[in-house]
């Protein structure tokens, strides 16, 4: 990507407001895309944002620049046509829990699986909100909701988790409060050489809301977050005083300070590790027991399917004798008549 | 000793092998075809083999087949009657006894002929003593076990002997049509330049064969089959897959657009993914989809991106496909879609013919949603439609879909290569970077297709969706008069095509008693029974459609010339039921066949004999 067009937040911007409700958390996510793209550098005209079919998915026609609004779930999938049609391109995929983690689950994990250069903004707000109001698979077990007026029955997913499984190899998480958070993550995922998975704790004002309060609230959020960076102490709390060790297979919460813990006993985020043990269990931190883990939790270098393709492409075409159509039509068994 | 037969000359002959589907039949059969193009025959060729990949072995549900016409004369189907059978088993000779002509030659191997295989083939006696083989000229040829004898001395594991057998069977016809056996052993070096041990126990085996074939006195009389007058030029022997990869390789290199393939495997499709995986030195990007879906959504993805973008599928894919048909209607994007068309409903007959996919392609998706339906007609003309399919999508920024069937996929015919410059250009409506007149909506008069702007470009920035949009500008829209406006552009916008595509044709007369209707690959039984039938001092035509949607502008005036119409198709009546919605003041009867199978020329012209002395007048 070349560096010679110098862009500002207004380029990005729409002359036309986005239609989310007042207050949804897709109005911050916005605002910090904005702000992260002319940081990365990358031309105006050579974003593309593709969603698919969702509140978040109406993503593309609020941010000027190059835009496809998909079908539910498919997302990936167009995005994927335009990557590989044009490698040159900065491809942003927007999705939600419903879109990505239910109907488009299957072009979600192969997307990760393949490893193609593009960044996904996954809006979890653990419900249905174009709908308004169904449980979505990310929705907590018990919960009531239109469509689970008993409480659901099923487990959720974890975006993360299933992007581990789906072997992914960039995976941060964000909350839609902290826009300094975000943007930061953001320029992280989109300088990342592959598929990059942001998911976006993201609150419903409507059908959720303060879903993610235990996370976001100012009272909780410092001892709930453990905003996590490569190469730094896994510290959290409104001092930095609590901290993670390892104790055999499991995390351990301690208190720098008691019971003899030293800063230099707290564990380092190492993103950059190809085993994804340590990721794996960092996005499974649960409450109340742990903080939630936040940032770039995972984010290790591997082949990137666009790169090797076109690359595979080259190759062949310099051992090819097939140069052009009128070779390929001419090539093999033909037979010649008078 | 040499021994005398008399040389039969013929003008065509049918040659069918069958076996187990492991006996290589395959092989022998595009050996053949290969060998018959070479000497400069006509030709066309129909495998047909079971769904399962080694389906229970010597068993009549279990026999693959190939069968090859060829001809001095112009060959437009592979044949109904066989006049050389080769069985490599009991079963492979029952599930085609119906299939041969009074008198045939009866190639079997002696070896697979015991009480045990007959049984296994449900014959209560042995089919050799039963009498039921009688008149025809039966060569009993100790197949298996001579091949044995021969291969012994290269050290082959029995498995691998076996496969050679097929070379024997080859070895037997290089003499039985009077060919040279060189032609044999070229195929050989090339097919398995690979694999030197292979290609010196195939030679032995096929020179075996040749040799059997010369001193036994079983066989009656050879045949000789003079070079066709096809017209000075390079040809190829080209199945109808093959020809849409190429076709659609050609039109990409003519519209300077890289071509994009996003496709699932799928049978009888499968092949054109295949074929064009091996197409990166031309830049061609293929790429195989996690299912269905994504291979139509990864295209529209690319079609967005400037590509010449397809998916490729059978009946079951273009079901799963249908709501991204809808998506490229509305963002009004070029995109082909090939279907190569099997039986169904649901899994159906997977590796069997059938044109039941007619009204899902014009009319399988929700809302006002019409595409322009084109129809490829024989192997060879798949190149031909494939083109065209991707000039109508890229000139007039619409989806297209494009029907093939199984018979054409894997059938072959020998086809005349053309220069690409030859091929007409396709002209991309492209916006220059910057243009300050861009409006994403905004339409050609004459075809009212919109413009295609790439993202990357500089200065035309714009989102495109499935959300309905205003005219011309494209933004989001949900005003009602707009709806229905943009409703009605997008339907005129492919009922404009018409005014781009050739006239329909009639063969024969342009008047007469009786027009014989068809469309797509039912043409080579068609045309040969019309044409037999003209022959015979019939009054009869035929027009074969393989524009659908649109339909020509000149049908009308070529129906309202006839007495009777009818229209002949694999399937139960979908082409009638549609001219009967767009031309109703024409009476159209039909002749129908839903058995997996191609026409037979035979039935055809029985029923168009039936029509003719019916005294009713059925037309207008």
């Amino acid at each position: 990507m070349e560096n010679n067009c110098i862009t500002t937040v207004q380029d990005f911007k729409m002359e036309q407001p986005a239609k989310w409700c007042p207050g949804c958390g897709g109005h911050a996510v916005l605002a910090a895309i904005q702000r992260a793209l002319p940081e990365t550098g990358i031309e105006k005209e050579k974003v593309v944002f593709v969603s698919g079919i969702g509140c978040s998915s109406r993503f593309p026609y609020y941010i000027n620049t190059y835009g496809f609004h998909g079908l539910h779930g498919r997302g990936a999938a167009i995005a994927t046509g335009i990557k590989l049609a044009n490698p040159e391109l900065s491809v942003w995929l927007v999705t939600g829990d419903g879109d990505s983690m239910a109907i488009g689950g299957n072009h979600f994990i192969h997307l990760l699986r393949r490893n193609l250069d593009i960044k996904i903004l996954l809006f979890n707000n653990k419900i249905y909100g174009l709908t308004k109001g169904q449980y979505s698979p990310t929705t907590p077990k018990g919960s009531v909701t239109k469509s689970s007026p008993d409480g659901t029955i099923e487990d959720p997913f974890l975006p993360g988790e299933l992007a581990m499984g789906a072997q992914g190899n960039f995976f941060a998480r964000v909350v839609d409060t902290d826009l300094e958070m975000m943007k930061e993550v953001f320029i992280q995922a989109a300088r990342h050489k592959g598929t990059a998975l942001v998911e976006v704790l993201q609150n419903c004002v409507i059908f959720n809301d303060d879903i993610h309060a235990e996370i976001t609230s100012k009272e909780l959020r410092a001892e709930n977050q453990l905003y996590l960076k490569h190469g730094e102490p896994m510290l959290f709390g409104k001092n930095k005083e609590l901290g993670l060790i390892q104790e055999g297979t499991r995390f351990k919460v301690v208190k720098v300070g008691e019971n003899g813990v030293k800063k230099e006993d707290i564990l380092i985020h190492n993103a950059l590790d190809h085993d994804d043990t340590r990721d794996y269990m960092l996005v499974r931190l649960s409450r109340p027991e742990f903080p939630i883990a936040m940032g770039v939790i995972r984010s290790c270098e591997a082949s990137v399917y666009d790169d090797m393709m076109y690359k595979q492409m080259a190759e062949v075409r310099s051992k090819s004798s097939i140069k052009t159509v009128d070779d390929l039509l001419c090539s093999g068994n033909t037979f010649s008549m008078e | 000793m040499k021994k005398r037969v008399k040389i039969i000359e013929r003008d065509d002959v049918v040659v069918k092998f069958a076996g187990d589907s492991g006996d290589g039949i395959q092989l022998t059969g595009a050996q053949f075809s290969d060998t018959s193009a070479f000497v400069g025959n006509d030709l066309a060729t129909f495998p047909d083999y079971p769904a399962e990949i080694r389906a229970p072995q010597g068993t009549v549900a279990g026999v693959s087949g190939f069968q090859v016409h060829i001809g001095h004369k112009e060959v437009q189907t592979p044949g109904d009657l066989a006049d050389v059978l080769v069985a490599m088993n009991p079963a492979a000779l029952k599930a085609n006894m119906r299939w041969l002509r009074p008198g045939a030659t009866i190639i079997i191997d002696i070896d697979n002929f015991d009480s045990r295989h007959y049984k296994k083939a449900d014959y209560i006696e042995d089919p050799l003593k039963d009498g039921s083989l009688e008149g025809y000229n039966v060569v009993e040829a100790p197949i298996t076990e001579m091949t044995r004898d021969v291969v012994k001395q290269f050290g082959l594991d029995a498995r691998v002997a076996d496969k050679t057998k097929n070379q024997f069977v080859a070895g037997i016809l290089f003499w039985l049509f009077n060919r040279d056996v060189k032609i044999g052993e070229a195929f050989l070096k090339d097919r398995f330049k690979k694999k030197p041990d292979l290609v010196k126990a195939n030679l032995a085996v096929l020179h075996a064969g040749y040799n059997y074939a010369e001193t036994v006195e079983a066989i009656e009389a050879t045949y000789k089959v003079k070079p066709a007058e096809k017209g000075a030029g390079l040809y190829r022997n080209m199945t109808g897959n093959v020809a849409i990869a190429w076709g659609l390789v050609a039109a990409a290199e003519r519209a300077k657009r890289t071509l994009f393939l996003g496709s699932y495997p799928i049978t009888p499709a499968s092949e054109i993914l295949q074929e064009l995986t091996k197409m990166k030195s031309l830049g061609v990007v293929a790429f195989q989809a996690e299912d269905e879906i994504a291979g139509i959504c990864s295209a529209i993805g690319a079609a967005f991106a400037g590509c010449l973008a397809v998916s490729s599928t059978s009946g079951p894919g273009l079901s799963l496909k249908s709501e991204g048909l809808g998506l490229a209607v509305i963002t009004e994007l070029p995109l082909v879609v090939v279907d190569v068309q099997r039986g169904g409903p649901s899994t159906g007959l997977p590796t069997k013919t059938e044109q039941s996919d007619l009204m899902q392609a014009l009319y399988g998706r929700h809302g006002e949603c019409q595409v322009v339906v084109l129809a490829s007609s024989t192997p060879a003309n798949c190149f031909e439609y494939a083109f065209e399919a991707a000039r109508i999508a890229i000139e007039h920024m619409t989806p297209v879909i494009l029907l093939s069937d199984g018979y054409l996929a894997n059938g072959s015919e020998l086809w005349k290569i053309p220069a690409v410059k030859d091929l007409p250009e396709i002209k991309a409506r492209l916006v220059k970077d910057d243009d300050p007149d861009y409006k994403p909506y905004a339409r050609d008069i004459e075809t009212l297709a919109r413009s295609w702007a790439l993202p990357g470009q500089p200065g035309l920035r714009h989102r495109v969706g499935g959300l309905e949009k205003s005219d011309i500008t494209g933004v989001i829209s949900y005003d009602p008069y707009n709806h229905e406006k943009m409703t009605i552009l997008r339907n005129d916008k492919v009922a404009k095509v018409a005014n781009f595509i050739p006239r329909q044709e009639v063969i024969g007369n342009e008047s007469g008693d009786l027009l014989v209707v068809g469309w797509g690959g039912t043409y080579g039984a068609l045309y040969t029974g019309v044409q037999e039938m003209i022959e015979e001092g019939k009054s009869i035509s035929l027009a074969q459609f393989n524009y659908i949607n649109p339909l020509p502008n000149n049908v009308s005036e070529i129906f309202r010339n006839f007495k009777k119409i009818i229209v002949c198709e694999l399937n139960l009546g979908q082409f009638a039921s549609y001219l009967r919605s767009k031309l109703p003041e024409f009476n159209y009867l039909q002749f129908n066949k839903v058995q997996g199978l191609p026409f037979m020329i035979s039935e055809l012209k029985e029923k168009f004999n039936d029509v003719l002395m019916t005294p009713e007048n059925h037309g207008k």
